[in-house]
């Protein structure tokens, strides 16, 4: 099992969603958080003094899939968040020792 | 004239105001002498005596018609209920913000400050003149061209004349013009709320100046400016002037802007965008509802007890029975009561009462604010089907309720069914394509929305270059 955390542009979350849901992936937890890469910020003004604001809002897509699905599940997520434009995240892979259903206590693939 | 003579003066006419409203006074004088005549070593000041100078109304009162202190209290609360419909504008700004996304609050807060200034500004520039010619029609019972408001009054009996009864029982001509003054601001905020989230900043502001500043004092002129309408069209406090011309100009503005990107998906699916306040929402509508006892109380244009307490009454009972319609209309369709068309429905209710709050009954207002909150609903719900995006429902509230509100009157008010409809339908359409053709000129001239990208990180860093919730938020 791999988990994919993926950082994305925030209005790019439903067609994340819809594409993942298209491969059978349906489980995913979401945070709304606050980054930045090589974007870096932009400049603001607050009652006539200006400021910097580096991080901007994105949404983080964590989704646990089985070993099988990993390269469809990250062609999905690239290919539906790329705007082409700066700012569009990464996504990260790590492994995964262990997973369980809690209501049912089923472990490993068949938890995810 | 000495301050302090001003002052013991005002609390004189006040004191005369007051015994005139409180009935138990015989039982006091009792009292009062009772103390004087227990207490003869103390020495009691008496009451104010008659003033060596008379005050500045005083002065010029003499002779004119009626009675000081009722001329007072009528003008007294003509400015009271100018204060309060100045405060439906911190409603509109709830609600409008309540009911659209964190990202574009500050641009909706900025379109909010910016009309109500400018309408003012404008109207005393221009508007009111242009709304009540007197005999000064430029095509005589349609338009006049406006003017300044006066700069003042000298002493001269002809000028003096608009600080007294001369110029109306109920109000000086600085009341006047205050009161319509603050009813102008609110037909243009209406188009504000319409267009939210996605209209360009500058092409907004010149479009909605334009419209307040020339096409609502034309309208208003048809009725309450003495105009063709003002023979037999009954429109008490506006549900046409002010609401379905404030409905008609924002769809108009929303057909030339377009609805929100992603709003309507292939397919006939309609996403919803959510509000991202309903504690604010709720507060917006709560005051919007405390300014209209102003805007239907001052309305009747004195203080005249029967009158006034009467239009108090069907305001709240429509208000209330379109509320509770709304929320039992969209329980029954949508499977849930939903707060927002709740307070739609409220709203609806209110601009449902607004054209006959003097003449129609408790009970009909009742039906009439009732049948308001019905409509709203399904109207808010029709405009979404065939792609008219309003994030708040204004068209539905102001517009579809204000042509309802005034052909009520026609059924259980005053007025005739056919005079009511002519002078609605007009009145929308004229709003309507007015918007329309300043919109696509400006749209033509400065272009209308925001980019794509502008769009999709929020008009408050691309119009403002702040965000209203700098910090991490609860909700989007």
């Amino acid at each position: 099992m791999k988990k994919i955390e993926a950082i994305i542009k925030p209005f790019k979350l439903e067609e994340v969603k819809e594409a993942l849901a298209d491969l059978g992936i349906e489980g995913m937890t979401v945070s709304e958080v606050k980054g930045f890469g090589r974007q870096k910020g932009h400049t603001e003004i607050y009652r006539g003094s200006e400021y910097t604001v580096d991080f901007l809002p994105k949404i983080k897509i964590e989704v646990v899939v089985a070993d099988s699905t990993l390269d469809g599940a990250l062609s999905a997520i690239v290919k539906s968040a790329k705007t082409g434009k700066i700012g569009d995240g990464k996504v990260f892979v790590s492994p995964v020792d262990e997973a369980i259903r809690i209501r049912t206590d089923e472990t490993g693939d068949k938890a995810i | 004239m000495k301050k302090t003579t001003l002052i013991k003066s005002g609390i004189a006419a006040l004191a005369m105001a007051a015994s005139g409203l409180f009935i138990p006074t015989p039982v006091f004088a009792q009292e009062a002498a009772a103390v004087v005549a227990e207490s003869a070593t103390v020495v009691v000041e008496t009451p104010a005596t008659p003033q060596e100078e008379p005050s500045p109304v005083e002065k010029y009162w003499d002779g004119k018609t009626g009675d000081l202190a009722m001329f007072t209290v009528n003008n007294l609360w003509i400015c009271i209920a100018a204060a309060l419909v100045f405060l439906m504008h911190l409603g509109f700004s709830c609600v409008e913000t309540g009911l659209t996304q964190s990202k574009n609050t500050t641009n909706i807060l900025f379109k909010n400050v910016f009309i109500v200034c400018m309408g003012l500004l404008a109207y005393a520039a221009y508007g009111f003149n242009s709304m009540y010619p007197g005999d000064n029609w430029t095509l005589s019972g349609f338009f006049a061209m406006g003017s300044p408001i006066a700069a003042g009054f000298t002493e001269a009996d002809a000028q003096v004349a608009n600080l007294t009864s001369e110029y109306n029982a109920g109000y000086t001509y600085w009341g006047d013009f205050i009161f319509q003054a603050m009813f102008a601001a609110t037909a243009a905020t209406i188009i504000s709320g319409a267009v939210a989230e996605r209209i360009k900043l500058g092409p907004f502001m010149i479009a909605s100046t334009i419209i307040v500043a020339f096409a609502y004092p034309i309208t208003g002129s048809w009725e309450w400016g003495g105009g063709w309408l003002s023979e037999n069209f009954i429109d008490f406090a506006g549900s046409s002037l002010v609401h379905a011309f404030g409905g008609y100009a924002a769809l108009a503005a929303v057909i030339v802007l377009g609805p929100r990107l992603g709003k309507y998906l292939p397919g006939g699916k309609i996403k919803p965008i959510l509000g991202h306040s309903m504690p604010l929402a709720t507060i917006g509508v709560f005051l919007l509802f405390v300014g209209w006892f102003g805007f239907n109380g001052g309305s009747v244009l004195s203080a005249d007890a029967p009158l006034v307490s009467l239009v108090f009454v069907t305001t709240a009972l429509a208000g209330a029975a379109g509320g509770v319609a709304a929320a039992f209309t969209s329980w029954a369709l949508l499977k849930k009561p939903d707060l927002s068309m709740s307070l739609n429905g409220m709203l609806a209710g209110l601009v449902g009462i607004t054209a006959g709050a003097d003449s129609i009954a408790p009970w009909p207002a009742v039906l009439v604010g009732a049948i308001s909150g019905v409509l709203v609903v399904f109207s808010v719900l029709f405009f979404d089907k065939i792609k008219i995006d309003d994030p708040v429902g204004a068209i539905s509230v102001h517009g579809i309720c204000g042509n309802w509100g005034t052909i009520a009157v026609g059924i259980f008010g005053g007025g005739t069914f056919m005079t009511q409809l002519i002078g609605t339908v007009s009145i929308s359409v004229f709003a309507f394509v007015f918007s329309l053709i300043t919109f696509l000129v400006v749209k033509a001239i400065f272009g209308l929305r925001v980019s794509a990208e502008e769009e999709e990180g929020g008009l408050d860093i691309g119009e403002h270059g702040q965000e209203a919730y700098p910090d991490f938020v609860p909700n989007k």
